[in-house]
């Protein structure tokens, strides 16, 4: 049973993020022409409240629910791939305006071509898995 | 009950975007929806072909829960909490898509110039698609992360190579949108 609580943290998300219209294809044009401050407000407050939430737990030492400190792992120094892979990445959720986990969302929501997506997603992590080696 | 059904503020949504990456963080998980495709791809077998896929699926099965859950959200966000009204897009946004033959939204999230079956039926459409989702997949994968991982939970905990990543996601959909839409539409 330990699933029912990522299930619903997931369907809450499902929720949150069509609601909010993040996952609209038109919202992400928008966002990138710098025409509307919808997607900006929506990122720019998740990341204070994360930041204060993030903070205060560490302040005042709240446990996960198995039983640790909260503690993120650090993200991998590797910043050319940050922006190498962000740029690609930037490219894709632009033309399909839609980021992983939206193009789920907007399967659920009955847009099943996002399935095509999905599936050149998976293909795109796969191939990322044969040549990572070789990347800078 | 009209403040539910209609599109959520910024305000109200962000923050509480904020507590789903919380909530993963409270239960020992970390908000990171691209690493599901690295699951699906190890959960396929590929860990046969690449070391980097090679690793026990069973213990990223919560994240694949998420995914689960997402789905359902989208399903019930459409079907139980949503009017009619259609997405309020800046007129200024919709002429230009309108020269690109883009139609206004009406309460659709998706384009059906892009994403009908009878666009799919184009070729040219399918190959749009198809190569937005490789790049999504491999520069996810490249990078570290998504939207959920380094622009939400990267930046939340302050985390550098996350505020690199987010610039690299700028600068692609700043490419895509200003550059290349009015080459490709």
């Amino acid at each position: 049973m330990k699933a029912i609580k990522f299930l619903l943290t997931g369907i809450f998300f499902g929720i949150v993020l069509t609601k909010s219209e993040a996952v609209s294809w038109y919202r992400i044009v928008e966002m990138f022409r710098f025409e509307s401050f919808h997607m900006y407000g929506i990122i720019g407050s998740a990341v204070i409240t994360g930041v204060i939430l993030l903070q205060l737990s560490k302040r005042f030492g709240i446990q996960t629910t198995e039983g640790n400190p909260i503690a993120l792992p650090e993200k991998a120094k590797l910043y050319k791939k940050a922006l190498l892979g962000g740029s690609i990445f930037g490219l894709g959720w632009a033309l399909a305006g839609a980021c992983p986990g939206p193009m789920f969302i907007l399967f659920g929501a009955g847009y099943y071509s996002i399935s095509i997506v999905i599936l050149a997603a998976l293909l795109g992590t796969f191939v990322y898995g044969l040549v990572a080696h070789k990347l800078p | 009950m009209d403040y539910i059904l209609s599109p959520w503020p910024w305000f109200v949504s962000g923050p509480l975007i904020a507590t789903v990456m919380f909530l993963l963080v409270s239960f020992g998980k970390t908000f990171g929806m691209s690493s599901n495709l690295r699951t699906l791809c190890s959960l396929g077998g590929a860990g046969k072909i690449s070391s980097f896929f090679d690793f026990d699926w069973r213990e990223h099965q919560w994240n694949l829960w998420v995914v689960v859950g997402s789905i359902l959200g989208g399903y019930i966000a459409v079907q139980f909490l949503s009017s009619t009204d259609s997405v309020g897009i800046n007129p200024n946004t919709l002429s230009v898509l309108a020269e690109y033959g883009f139609e206004a939204p009406q309460n659709n999230l998706v384009p059906a110039e892009l994403f009908s079956l009878e666009a799919l039926q184009n070729p040219y459409n399918l190959a749009l698609l198809i190569s937005a989702g490789f790049m999504i997949g491999f520069g996810t994968r490249y990078a570290g992360g998504c939207t959920s991982g380094h622009a939400i939970t990267g930046l939340s905990n302050l985390q550098l190579p996350s505020l690199v990543a987010v610039i690299g996601f700028f600068i692609g959909g700043l490419l895509m949108t200003h550059l290349f839409f009015p080459f490709i539409f």
